[in-house]
């Protein structure tokens, strides 16, 4: 099993304080890997990290042997590891066509002045943004709203259009920040249907954060746990389940118990 | 673009070039030629502010741009010598590099605290101007001579204005058709794929760079563009005026060119050419109320963005409007 993704000894200090301590995992390709823990066990910044949207204070992250860590978030897109945010993270005020097109950028083959002038080539690559915009609107379902502004979308066609906004630069990995946070059953068994066909279709690995345990076990092929930003446990969702340290973290020790 | 708007800019064009001059040919207020010379300056000065909301920061330094701009030009013209029409792109270009210079510490601020940096700029600019020697100080530089003649392979392009019976005509031929190209290119500009970007780095930043879109590199090329019109107008505005002082752009001028912007309609590339003749003109109708002419004038500008918060073409007599930007508005409000 090739890594395809390493997190390889990851620290990050916010002055006394430690977010993320020592973290390593491997993510190999074409797999789900979902990153679990507790409230303020350092999911998010481990995100932030891999991303470059932070800065790591020591360790570092390979994407196929290439260090990704302390550059800019851009540049660790162009090498093709993309995030979506927490929070629906959309372009407002651009239909849903456009929010699509216009995150094909990094796929472009022409310059911003061939664009400009209109050259042969911005025309190609036009026409295939727009084929390609379309495709994803129809993998994702999102063919009757394509036309809406986004900012008139309800909860859960706004995390859809986050996944299609990664989907279109074209990523190696996707980095998915709580893709079923604030959903109903139903929806949430649409988002882990996606998140497969993500993968199954189309050849991404995908990283996702994570508190919905139901989805998580569901859709992952392994899990990490961390707690007090330190990874305390990793394996496939039936060990995690039987695992005493995770158990612990999440409801507390017997030890606990009796001392209260 | 659609036949609809290629013809509205064809008649635009007539409008501009020739329906112009023979009304003010047959009415005699060749006053107006100054009035308008100066509408189409000002408003290339306003595209550039326009282009810095675009990518979702607010612009009241356009006049240091246009100041320092003149200054290229006219030292230029005076100490070497240079034809007039070569100083006026090298005038835009100096702004644009001055401006990455500038926009790279600045351009990580947003809102309030950007506005009030680019606020300094123009006092900044002035200043240097009153201190720097190639300037000549307070007593600026006068006498600046008139653009000389373009000639391409013995083809006369532009003639020498010194010949030239009405050199007013000229200038605001020549400024009127300097105004189609920059609001053209700028219209190309918003359209291509430079524009979504701009607007996607308008809307969110953070996406947009998640995206792969390289946020300040982006942000300093939008912001050297805008400068770029303001180096080009003030060069031209010095040309007509002859002469430039530490004062031909001041804080007050940098202040209209964002004005000229909201009131013409942040959502609209015409905009801040609508915006700028109407605020010119407003200003020019009022000077008969004497002594009450700021005061009504500084009321219609509170009432208008009272009233009209998206500018004077959100009105929706002007073009159709599309669907996003119906959406647009109804958030602004």
């Amino acid at each position: 099993m090739a890594a395809l993704l390493s997190v390889q000894g990851v620290t990050k200090r916010y002055g006394g304080l430690i977010a993320v301590n020592n973290v390593s995992f491997d993510v190999a390709a074409s797999e789900i890997l979902s990153v679990i823990g507790p409230n303020g066990a350092g999911k998010s910044t481990l995100f932030k990290l891999i991303s470059s949207f932070t800065q790591v204070t020591s360790g570092k992250v390979l994407l196929e042997g290439d260090r990704i860590s302390n550059l800019t978030p851009h540049v660790v897109a162009r090498k093709g590891v993309v995030r979506t945010f927490q929070e629906a993270t959309i372009f407002r005020a651009m239909t849903v066509r456009d929010n699509i097109i216009v995150s094909h950028h990094l796929r472009s083959q022409a310059s911003l002045l061939g664009f400009f002038l209109g050259s042969a080539k911005a025309r190609a690559d036009e026409a295939a943004f727009g084929d390609s915009a379309d495709d994803i609107i129809e993998f994702l379902g999102l063919q009757g709203i394509a036309n809406e502004v986004a900012s008139n979308l309800p909860q859960g066609h706004l995390r859809a259009l986050g996944m299609a906004i990664g989907l279109a630069t074209g990523p190696k990995v996707l980095l998915l920040d709580e893709p079923f946070a604030g959903m109903n059953h139903d929806e949430t068994m649409h988002m882990v249907n996606l998140v497969r066909r993500l993968r199954d279709d189309r050849g991404v690995t995908v990283l996702l954060v994570e508190h919905d345990m139901a989805a998580v076990m569901k859709i992952s092929d392994r899990i990490v746990v961390i707690n007090f930003g330190q990874k305390i446990a990793e394996g496939t969702p039936s060990a995690i389940q039987s695992n005493d340290q995770v158990i612990e973290a999440y409801l507390g020790s017997e030890d606990d118990v009796i001392g209260m | 673009m659609n036949i609809r708007s290629l013809l509205a800019v064809i008649v635009f064009i007539i409008v501009v070039l020739v329906a112009v001059p023979v009304l003010i040919a047959k009415s005699g207020r060749w006053d107006f030629y100054y009035t308008l010379t100066s509408v189409a300056l000002l408003s290339i000065a306003s595209a550039g502010v326009w282009f810095t909301f675009y990518i979702g920061r607010i612009n009241i330094g356009q006049g240091a741009y246009a100041l320092a701009g003149g200054y290229v030009s006219a030292v230029l013209v005076m100490k070497a010598d240079m034809n007039f029409w070569l100083t006026l792109p090298l005038a835009g270009i100096f702004c644009a590099v001055l401006s990455v210079f500038i926009g790279m510490p600045i351009l990580r601020l947003r809102g309030v605290y950007f506005a009030m940096v680019t606020l300094i700029l123009t006092e900044v600019m002035r200043l240097a101007a009153l201190a720097l020697p190639v300037t000549n100080g307070a007593k600026g530089i006068t006498s600046i001579p008139l653009p000389g003649a373009v000639s391409i392979g013995g083809v006369t392009l532009l003639p020498d204005f010194n010949t030239l019976e009405n050199p007013k005509l000229a200038f605001y031929l020549v400024s009127a058709t300097l105004m189609i190209i920059c609001y053209g290119v700028l219209w190309r500009i918003v359209n291509s794929r430079l524009g979504h970007l701009c607007r996607s780095l308008q809307q969110n930043e953070e996406l947009a760079a998640s995206i792969g879109v390289n946020i300040s590199w982006l942000r300093v090329l939008a912001y050297s563009i805008s400068s770029f019109f303001g180096g080009i107008a003030g060069a031209m505005f010095i040309a007509v005026s002859q002469s430039i002082y530490p004062s031909s752009f001041q804080v007050a001028d940098s202040v209209n060119f964002m004005l000229n912007c909201f009131l013409g309609g942040l959502g609209y590339v015409f905009g801040p050419m609508l915006g700028t003749l109407v605020l010119y003109f407003g200003w020019d109708l009022l000077f008969s109320t004497g002594k009450y002419q700021l005061l009504i004038y500084s009321s219609m500008i509170i009432l208008l963005i009272l009233l009209l918060p998206n500018g004077i073409l959100s009105l929706g007599l002007f073009n159709r409007k599309i669907k996003a930007d119906k959406h647009r508005d109804q958030e602004g409000q």
